[in-house]
Parts: C-alpha cells; sequence; structure tokens
C-alpha cells in the first residue's frame, strides 16, 4: 500500500460555543481523487481552511506525506508541497490572467523575493506559466486583468493558480459551482487533466462531478464524517441515505 | 502586436526625450532662480516616485514617508559635516547612497513593527511612527539641532575629479544624475518578481499566502526598498539645501508627497513624476501669488480624489485608446465648450475667495485687490454681486455642458468596443 499523502487525526475546529468540525480523521492515500461531500453547513470549506493553515483547528493534527502542518502559516504549508483553491473566485484582480499564473509559479521555481532579476526573462516560470495557461485553455486571453474575466474563466484561472506551483497535494473547493452543464463537463476534463499524477481533495455539490471524478468520497455531516468508500459503496450505504442523498433525491 | 510594440516603442522615446530635456533644461532656462526650483523638483520627483513604490505598487497608504526622508537627510548633513573635518574618506557625491542606506535602515526597524498588517491598521501605525519621530527631533537636540535645523557646506570636501559642487548647476547634475538612476530602478523593481509579487499582495494578501508568498515579507522588503529611495532624495536634499530642519519629516510633508502622489496618478509609473512637478511647481509660483495657495492644492485634491480617482496619469491613459483608433478631435470640441464653461466657474470661485482673504488679512492694503488684469474694489457691494453671478452662471454652463463630454465619450466606448479597455 502506498503511504498516504494528507492525514487527518481527530482534527476538531470551534468557533465561540459552536463546534463546527467534531473529530475528524482521514488519510488520502497518494495520487488519488478524493471527494468530500455534504449539505450545506457540513463544515466542508472550514475542513479547508484547517489543512490549508487559514484557521488554526482547535484540536488535532494535520500530516502531509508524513510531516506535521498542524498550526503552520498557509504559505509554510503551501512551500510543503499543499496547493488550494477557493469557493469564491480569489484572483488577484487588477494582474492579468498570465501574471497570475506567473505569481503562482515563482515561489516554486525558487526566485522567491528575488529583486535583481527580470520576472519576463526567468526562462523556467515563463515555460511553466504557457504550460498552465494552454492547461486551463486561457491563452488567448492572457493579457487581460483578472478581474474582468467571465465566470468561467475566472474558476479556470482559480483552478490554474492553485496547479502551477506544482504542488503534489491540491485541493480543489467546489471546482464547478455556479457552472452550465457544459462548463461543468470542461472543467472535469480540465480537473482530470491538471491533477494527473497529484493527489486531489475537493468539495463538490455536482453529484455527477463526484461520482465521474473520485476514488473515493466522504461524506462530512455536521462536522463528523459519517462514512468513507468508493462511489458504490456510498451509493449503497444506509447512513448516508439517511443522512445526506436521501434528501437530495427528495430534492430532485 | 503591433500595437504593444509601437506603444512600448513610444515610451521608451518619452522617457529618453525627458532625461535630455533634464540635461539641456540649465542651457535652455538660464535664469538662477529656475535651476533652484529645478533642484527642488528633481528631489521631489525621487521622494515621489518612492512613496509610490508603497502605495502604488504594494498598495501601502502611509502617513509618514517623509521620516524616511527626514532622518536620511539628517544623517547626510552630519556625513557630509564629517567630511569637511577629514573624518570619512568619501566623495560628498556619494552621499545620497549613504543617505539612502541610511532610509533602508530605518525602514526596516520601523517597517518590521508596522507591515505586520496593511490596510487602515498600517495607515494608522505609519501616522504615529511619524508624530513619534517628529515628536523625538525636537528633543534629541545634538542630532536634529531643535527648531533651527543642523548646517552642512557642500563645498567642504574635497573635489572629486573637479567637481566640489560649488555652483548650483553641478548640484543640479548630480540631482539629475541620482534622480535618473533612482527612477530607472524603482521602475526595474516593478518588474521583478519581488515587483509583481508586491503587485500581488496589493492586490490580494490572502490568496498570496496560498501561493508560497508571506504577505508581510513582501510587504517588508517593498517598505525598505521604498525607504531607500526616500533616503536618496533626502541626501539629495541635505547637498541641496545644506540644511535640515525638523519640518523636513514632519506630517504635513508626509501628506505633501502623499497628495502629489494620488493626484498625477498612483496606479501608473509615471504618475507620481507628474504629480511631483505639478505640486510643485504650484507651491513655488502660487505661494507667491496669493496667500489662498494651500485651499486651491487642497481643492485640486478634492476635486481629483472626486472626480479622476486615476489621478492625472489616469486621464492620459484613458485618453490613449482614441488617440490609437485617430477618433480624438471627437472630443476637442466638448472639451473646449465644457472647459470654458469650467473656467468661468473657476474664475467666479476664485474672485469669491480672493476678495474674501483680502477683506480678512489685507485689510490694511486698502478695499482695492489686484485680481486677474483687473483693479478691484472689495468695498463695493457690486463687485462682489458679480463675482457671484459668474459663480453662479459658470456653474450652470458648466452643469449644462459637462453631458455633452458624457455623450462624446458614450460615443467613443460604443464605436470600438475593441479597442477601449
Amino acid at each position: 500500500m502506498t503511504q498516504p499523502a494528507l492525514v487527518l487525526a481527530d482534527l476538531r475546529k470551534d468557533f465561540g460555543k459552536a463546534s463546527i468540525i467534531r473529530g475528524v480523521s482521514l488519510s488520502v492515500t497518494a495520487g488519488e481523487r478524493h471527494a468530500i461531500i455534504g449539505p450545506n453547513g457540513a463544515g466542508k470549506s472550514t475542513l479547508f481552511h484547517l489543512i490549508s493553515g487559514r484557521f488554526p483547528p482547535s484540536g488535532g493534527t494535520v500530516s502531509l506525506h508524513g510531516r506535521d502542518i498542524t498550526r503552520r502559516s498557509p504559505f509554510a504549508i503551501n512551500r510543503q508541497g499543499l496547493a488550494r483553491s477557493f469557493q469564491v473566485s480569489n484572483l488577484f484582480p487588477r494582474l492579468s490572467v498570465a501574471e497570475n499564473i506567473r505569481c503562482a509559479v515563482l515561489w516554486s521555481s525558487g526566485h522567491r523575493y528575488c529583486f535583481w532579476r527580470w520576472a519576463d526573462n526567468l526562462a523556467d516560470v515563463s515555460a511553466r506559466v504557457e504550460d498552465v495557461l494552454a492547461q486551463i485553455g486561457l491563452k488567448q486571453r492572457r493579457d487581460v486583468l483578472a478581474g474582468v474575466l467571465t465566470y468561467a474563466e475566472q474558476r479556470a484561472l482559480e483552478i490554474g493558480i492553485a496547479i502551477a506551483g506544482g504542488a503534489d497535494v491540491v485541493l480543489l473547493d467546489e471546482p464547478t459551482a455556479g457552472m452550465s452543464r457544459s462548463e461543468t463537463s470542461r472543467a472535469i476534463e480540465l480537473i482530470r487533466e491538471v491533477t494527473v499524477g497529484k493527489t486531489l481533495v475537493m468539495v463538490e455539490h455536482d453529484m455527477s462531478v463526484v461520482f465521474d471524478l473520485a476514488d473515493r468520497i466522504s461524506v462530512l455531516v455536521y462536522g463528523e464524517i459519517i462514512a468513507t468508500g468508493t462511489a458504490a459503496e456510498i451509493k449503497a450505504s444506509k447512513a448516508v441515505q439517511e443522512a445526506y442523498l436521501g434528501t437530495v433525491e427528495t430534492d430532485d | 502586436m503591433t500595437s504593444t510594440f509601437t506603444s512600448r516603442h513610444t515610451g521608451r522615446i518619452v522617457w529618453a526625450a525627458a532625461i535630455v530635456l533634464a540635461l539641456l533644461l540649465p542651457e535652455l532656462v538660464a535664469s538662477k532662480t529656475a535651476l533652484t526650483k529645478m533642484c527642488l523638483i528633481g528631489i521631489t520627483i525621487v521622494f515621489a516616485l518612492s512613496y509610490n513604490v508603497l502605495l502604488g505598487q504594494t498598495g501601502l497608504l502611509s502617513f509618514g514617508h517623509a521620516v524616511y526622508f527626514g532622518l536620511s537627510g539628517f544623517t547626510a548633513i552630519h556625513l557630509i559635516n564629517l567630511i569637511g573635518q577629514h573624518q570619512l574618506p568619501i566623495p560628498v557625491l556619494l552621499v545620497p547612497l549613504f543617505a539612502g542606506i541610511t532610509g533602508a535602515f530605518f525602514g526596516l526597524l520601523f517597517g518590521v513593527l508596522s507591515t505586520r498588517r496593511h490596510g487602515t491598521a498600517f495607515a494608522m501605525i505609519s501616522l504615529a511612527i511619524a508624530e513619534l519621530v517628529a515628536a523625538s527631533s525636537l528633543i534629541l537636540e545634538s542630532f536634529f539641532g531643535g527648531e533651527s535645523g543642523i548646517t552642512t557646506d557642500r563645498s567642504n570636501g574635497p573635489a572629486f575629479f573637479g567637481i566640489d559642487l560649488a555652483s548650483q548647476l553641478q548640484v543640479y547634475y548630480l540631482i539629475v544624475g541620482w534622480g535618473v538612476l533612482s527612477a530607472i530602478a524603482m521602475y526595474a523593481y516593478t518588474r521583478t518578481p519581488l515587483g509583481r509579487m508586491a503587485a500581488a499582495v496589493r492586490d490580494n494578501p490572502e490568496r498570496a499566502e496560498f501561493i508560497g508568498y508571506s504577505s508581510r515579507m513582501v510587504r517588508l522588503l517593498s517598505f525598505i526598498i521604498s525607504a531607500f529611495f526616500a533616503g536618496i532624495a533626502g541626501g539629495l536634499a541635505a547637498i541641496n539645501y545644506e540644511i535640515m530642519t525638523a519640518t523636513n519629516l514632519s506630517t504635513a510633508a508626509s501628506g505633501s508627497v502623499l497628495i502629489m502622489v494620488y493626484i498625477g496618478g498612483a496606479g501608473f509609473f509615471y504618475g507620481p513624476i507628474i504629480g511631483a512637478i505639478l505640486i510643485s511647481l504650484i507651491q513655488l509660483s502660487l505661494s507667491d501669488i496669493t496667500p489662498a495657495w494651500l485651499l486651491y492644492l487642497g481643492l485640486l485634491f478634492v476635486v481629483t480624489v472626486l472626480f479622476a480617482p486615476a489621478g492625472i496619469a489616469g486621464l492620459v491613459e484613458r485618453h490613449i485608446p482614441p488617440l490609437r483608433a485617430g477618433m480624438l478631435h471627437r472630443l476637442i470640441p466638448p472639451y473646449l465648450l465644457s472647459g470654458g464653461a469650467g473656467l468661468v466657474f473657476a474664475a467666479g470661485v476664485i474672485a469669491l475667495l480672493e476678495m474674501n482673504y483680502h477683506i480678512t488679512l489685507n485689510a490694511h492694503e486698502g478695499p482695492l485687490l489686484g485680481l486677474f488684469w483687473m483693479k478691484v474694489d472689495t468695498g463695493q457691494p457690486m463687485a462682489w454681486v458679480a463675482a457671484i453671478i459668474v459663480t453662479l452662471v459658470g456653474f450652470y454652463l458648466f452643469r449644462r455642458t459637462w453631458p455633452i463630454v458624457a455623450n462624446a465619450w458614450n460615443d467613443l466606448d460604443s464605436r470600438q468596443p475593441g479597442d477601449l479597455r
């Protein structure tokens, strides 16, 4: 069995008296595509914030490739090889598309706080920027300011920024939220393509996306994981049907 | 692609022309007072550009940038005095570099305190530091010289290849040399990995942390670089004026550079240069003509904030797409019409302000006031009625003609959607 890329052990988060994450334990194997589903307010985004360092957990640990990253700052965690996207597009609005990607590439390319070389002349960085632009399909829009992109383009750029630095564990927070059918299927292809060889953890509402992409699925309900397994196992699980899928069926 | 090539080309020609003009200016304008003013403007340009490394590039609104200008200026005065006493074997020419290093040192010291935060918290900390330094400048007499400041003589040092800085012309070329070097370096900074990340941190400090960068470290490094160039400007000021006083590092001086950069346009590299030249000229010329010059400066600032928040450079950039499309001439008639009305309105406002200033401040000179080309008798009610009528008519005409300008712009924007960004 391969070594787990990301391990959450009894992770907890309280906001005041409210317990949002109540003892989540999860092990994601390297190379796995893992989806986290759950009803609104289950704490999916909060869980991502705990893993990526945006919030410190109230208890428990997070480890990445066997190293403890609990309570590290976001940039320290990112440097260890974990990158994420956001549910609401979180770009650099007054920079061009290409600049957004370039900034996301700079740290991992080793140029860091360099102020003695031209950013445009770094051949390794520029090559990587071109690759990412081609992957996310925004080559034609490279000089457009990120703030004026269409919604679907912003979502693609959001994923591009997350993967540009070459992190091997990628968290995507609702990458297809608010997209049309055709945009969603294109987004699935994009996610599949850019996460080849990487470990992917994604929060997603669209069940067709989840069953299409994910190797394993975890169901988060009120801050607790009630089931983890393959798509077939999750569909068959009684507990999941009661707590989650059942409500989806009546909605449909 | 052709258009970006041409625009880059034009940009380089404009920059080269500006440098050549700066070098030739003493030949073109022979007067000694003009040379003194040009020296002041050169120093101010470097200072304003250094401020924009913070405001435009990194998105940090500082109310205390004169601290780095002033502390470096005082240090430079002491250095020149040491050189004069043969205790320091460096040419006076290089003092601005050491002043810059002093600025960077204080940038590091105070930056560690203030760059932890951004936005309002940063602005408030910068103001607190400015007040702190201004207060201590009046206490630490041995370094700051108290209320009278400290003086030096720049020509005391040994001549360096015949340059003894005795003449104002040599000082002017020293300022141009350091100024051009500083401007090139600050422009280059915007194109480096750190400079790009400063812009990214300005746009979205949170996201920058998720792509590996400590936003605080990026802010701190930008702060130090900005303080370094403010220090160079302070060193040049020390050489030029041969005196530094506490007003050089006051919050008033910090506010002045903020206004310059804002009016010039913080979003563009050349904006602060325009702002520095314009505001310096206003300060130099208008302060001789009218006691109300600070009020006019304030009005200009308010008008900029309200109607041209991207500053003069923003207005210039707005006109480039129609210029490229060959449609700029469509704007000229509406501009002339509305501009004429605006001038009438401004004349009325100026008349009222000047008459008010005259009767409150200069009453002992009698009721006659020289206004524009006329002599106005402020004792006559008719003069006041006339001024009020001119103001109201100007305002009315301006309100009526402004929609013509707006329509012309709408027309342009709809004609060439692809060309206008």
